[in-house]
């Protein structure tokens, strides 16, 4: 259980500096979870994200099954509540004041300070995983093909995993 | 055509709809079911409470729920509708996480998985280039983005002493940025 408590504590700070949501952590638990407490390897680590990709729902959810993998459903029940439960109580304070709010230079000033800093998050997140997983060849000129057809065609995400998980099965990943 | 006043149960059923529908970000199909679906918000007020919820650092989605089941059921509605956006996906992922401690190591699931692994990659690698494209002012906030960039992926810095350093900075420049007009 304290393990649970030790993982509800680290994602819980962690959730606070989540600008872009639980996909720009990823660089961050991954230093938290394999780095300083080895409580999962690189594989295990890009294998969840993997199945979390894989299934529906918020991205929240690789959280999740992080926190599953380290301490089974009180780690995941730990983990998800960590990552959701302080900025969900803030704004619960907040949404009455923020519309009188609305329009004001300092917070027009933040939402555009802060979205250069959010698609860094999400490179790096990216960079992140290539890294863990060891990715040769093959599977770089699989993430090259995904980025283009990601950005050139309107396909739903789905295509794109099921394509990923037939050409891993044929083994020319 | 006047919006209705959900429920506790319609907040959850609605929220369930839309954490079951969504692959890869659930915030558009989240838009669908507010505004065009069952209408309970305009897509004015969308785009306004939405602002909070992306100002805000965490789950958008959770805190869009959040803020919806507040408005029309209090304490009970805030807590009930992330619940719902939440409970049948955790279910599902909590199903696959057993598979996986089952049958990860085989060497099909190794290959599929390091498939599945890749193409995640490349739709991160394109949805901060899409993101970053999106950019206002890019040649005054570009920079900021590579910075963090480095410091994250690069140097391995600290994420939470990275971010409110750059939004210190990249705060501040919106700020004069801001007023000069």
């Amino acid at each position: 259980m304290s393990l649970a408590i030790e993982l509800f504590l680290e994602f819980a700070l962690l959730s606070c500096v989540a600008f872009g949501g639980a996909t720009a952590l990823l660089p961050e638990m991954h230093r938290v979870v394999v780095e300083n407490h080895h409580w999962l390897d690189d594989a295990t680590f890009t294998h969840l994200y993997a199945i979390a990709q894989a299934a529906p729902g918020p991205n929240v959810l690789v959280v999740t099954l992080i926190g599953w993998e380290i301490a089974g459903l009180a780690g995941a029940l730990a983990a998800t509540l960590a990552m959701c439960l302080p900025m969900s109580i803030l704004i619960y304070l907040l949404i009455d004041r923020w519309e009188g709010f609305a329009g004001a230079r300092w917070q027009k000033a933040i939402s555009l300070g802060v979205a250069p800093l959010a698609v860094g998050l999400i490179f790096s997140g990216a960079t992140l995983i290539a890294q863990a997983a060891g990715f040769g060849w093959a599977a770089w000129g699989l993430v090259m093909l995904t980025v283009v057809a990601n950005l050139r065609l309107k396909l739903h995400p789905l295509w794109f995993i099921a394509a990923g998980a037939g050409l891993g099965l044929l083994g020319m990943v | 055509m006047p919006p209705s006043r959900p429920d506790l149960r319609a907040l959850f059923l609605g929220f369930s709809s839309v954490g079951l529908s969504g692959f890869g970000g659930v915030l558009p199909f989240a838009r669908r079911m507010l505004v065009e679906e069952r209408r309970w918000m305009s897509a004015e007020e969308f785009n306004a409470q939405l602002g909070l919820c992306q100002f805000l650092p965490g789950p958008n989605v959770i805190n869009l729920a959040v803020v919806v089941g507040k408005r029309y059921q209090g304490l009970a509605g805030a807590v009930v509708a992330p619940l719902g956006l939440l409970a049948g996906p955790f279910a599902i992922v909590l199903l696959l996480a057993m598979l996986y401690d089952r049958y990860g190591s085989l060497p099909l699931a190794q290959s599929m998985l390091r498939g599945i692994a890749a193409v995640g990659c490349g739709l991160l690698f394109a949805m901060a280039w899409r993101m970053g494209g999106a950019l206002k002012h890019k040649r005054l906030f570009l920079p900021f983005t590579a910075l963090t960039a480095l410091a994250i992926a690069g140097l391995r810095w600290p994420m939470p002493s990275v971010m409110l350093g750059g939004l210190l900075l990249s705060g501040l420049l919106a700020y004069w940025k801001l007023g000069q007009k």
